[in-house]
């Protein structure tokens, strides 16, 4: 399993992993927002959290068709699917690799792309809070739908088409945490709602997606 | 004399009564049984689409049987398939320390022995040759530490010199109580015996019988 962990980010570090991205994709998203919507600060502080978390949730989406894909197509899926490891467990792994490589990164930079669309000082411990509980569920259900779709040739684009609806509640709650806090209500339930969610879906979705993937082997 | 690669304290016979298997979802063997005693191999023969890959995949339950038995069940078999389930961005030693990890084996040293990896072992797998990769593929099987291999197509791309080395390791393993089910159109120069699968060719389902089952 750490070994599995490790192989995992030592490939998205090496040339054509994709590491950093999802961070560049972030970066680009946020720079193009002021372009669009104009520069007034009051409308970016407005917006702010809703772009930030949807940024994110697209720079995730990104490299999620990789999770399975690669491994499915050079055979090493097949052979971990006989090793003496759980189908479960490699999910999790995998997804919380995932999770490292784009979630952790994002959470960690998102103060500093804040600045550039004018969110507010106050908010930002919000802003990291939020994404920091979020992003591990946009992995684990982008990993759900990974292993619904592995096997089928240039399946990224139905991929994008399943996981979105589900990324709905996270996009939803995540962003209403940051929104609240900056008009000074209370952000605890918004923040309940969104860790309910990642809990939810890291209990459940492993299972959902090992079946997925042993299905799609056959 | 023989030092027998023992699987839970016993030597593993490998048993298939009576399977049938399908691919997408279409039956095309059935009543196929055979044994495998350990120190032994059995070469699977029959003509392309015949069903080898797909009853190797049954035994080592990537896929499921659709009646019939196997005994002992997946996890006492090692799987290598067409693909070589190599990561081209890893070099030679991490691709195996990764699967020596996952199974817990020892060390890899005489894995890059016995596939004459040792002096690539430094080398990105991206750099390889297809029947270099191939032997990378294989010496993950000495890895496993599992009595049974089941072997899909292990001598394409190889050369004489590497099937050779092949047929020697599938040899030590025999000779160390493992057995081995080998799908393969070649000779290799092991002395097995052989399974044609032709003659389990399942019986289509023709309109008359889909018809029975509505009168």
């Amino acid at each position: 399993m750490t070994a599995l962990f490790l192989r995992d980010l030592i490939l998205s570090v090496r040339a054509g992993g994709g590491f950093g991205l999802a961070l560049a994709f972030f970066l680009i998203v946020t720079v193009l927002v002021p372009f669009g919507v104009g520069p007034e600060s009051a409308t970016l502080a407005l917006i702010a959290p809703g772009i930030l978390w949807l940024g994110a949730l697209l720079a995730c989406l990104l490299s999620l068709d990789r999770i399975f894909a690669l491994d499915y197509d050079d055979g090493t899926l097949a052979v971990l699917a006989t090793a003496p490891v759980p189908m479960e467990g490699i999910v999790v792994v995998k997804a919380a690799a995932h999770w490292i490589t784009t979630g952790l990164p994002l959470v960690i930079a998102a103060p500093v792309f804040a600045i550039l669309l004018s969110l507010p000082p106050a908010q930002f411990g919000w802003l990291i809070l939020s994404l920091g509980l979020g992003t591990p569920a946009l992995s684990m259900i982008g990993a759900f739908g990974a292993a619904l779709t592995v096997g089928i040739k240039r399946g990224g684009l139905l991929l994008s088409l399943l996981v979105l609806p589900l990324y709905v509640p996270t996009l939803i709650f995540g962003a209403e945490v940051v929104t609240r806090a900056g008009s000074g209500e209370n952000a605890g339930t918004a923040l309940a709602f969104l860790a309910g969610i990642t809990a939810g879906s890291l209990a459940l979705l492993p299972f959902a997606a090992a079946a997925a993937i042993r299905v799609n082997l056959r | 004399m023989l030092r027998f690669c023992r699987w839970k304290g016993q030597p593993v016979t490998l048993t298939a009564t009576d399977l049938a298997c399908a691919r997408g979802g279409i039956p095309i063997l059935e009543g196929v049984s055979f044994g495998v005693p350990d120190g032994r191999a059995l070469i699977l023969r029959g003509p392309n689409g015949i069903g080898k890959t797909t009853l190797l995949r049954c035994l080592v339950g990537l896929q499921p049987l659709l009646r019939g038995h196997v005994a002992p069940g997946p996890d006492a078999c090692a799987y290598a398939s067409h693909a070589d389930a190599v990561k081209t961005a890893l070099s030679v030693a991490e691709n195996l320390r990764f699967w020596s990890e996952i199974y817990g084996a020892g060390g890899i040293d005489a894995a890059l022995q016995a596939m004459d990896l040792t002096a690539l072992s430094t080398r990105p797998a991206a750099q390889l040759s297809a029947g270099q990769t191939r032997r990378l593929g294989l010496a993950r099987l000495l890895l496993t530490g599992r009595p049974i291999w089941v072997l899909d197509e292990p001598t394409v791309a190889l050369d004489r010199a590497s099937v050779a080395l092949f047929a020697k390791a599938v040899l030590d393993h025999c000779a160390a109580g493992g057995s081995a089910v080998i799908a393969t159109h070649i000779d290799l120069g092991l002395e097995a015996e052989t399974l044609d699968l032709s003659a389990y060719r399942a019986r289509e389902l023709g309109a008359g019988d889909f018809d029975e089952a509505f009168l």
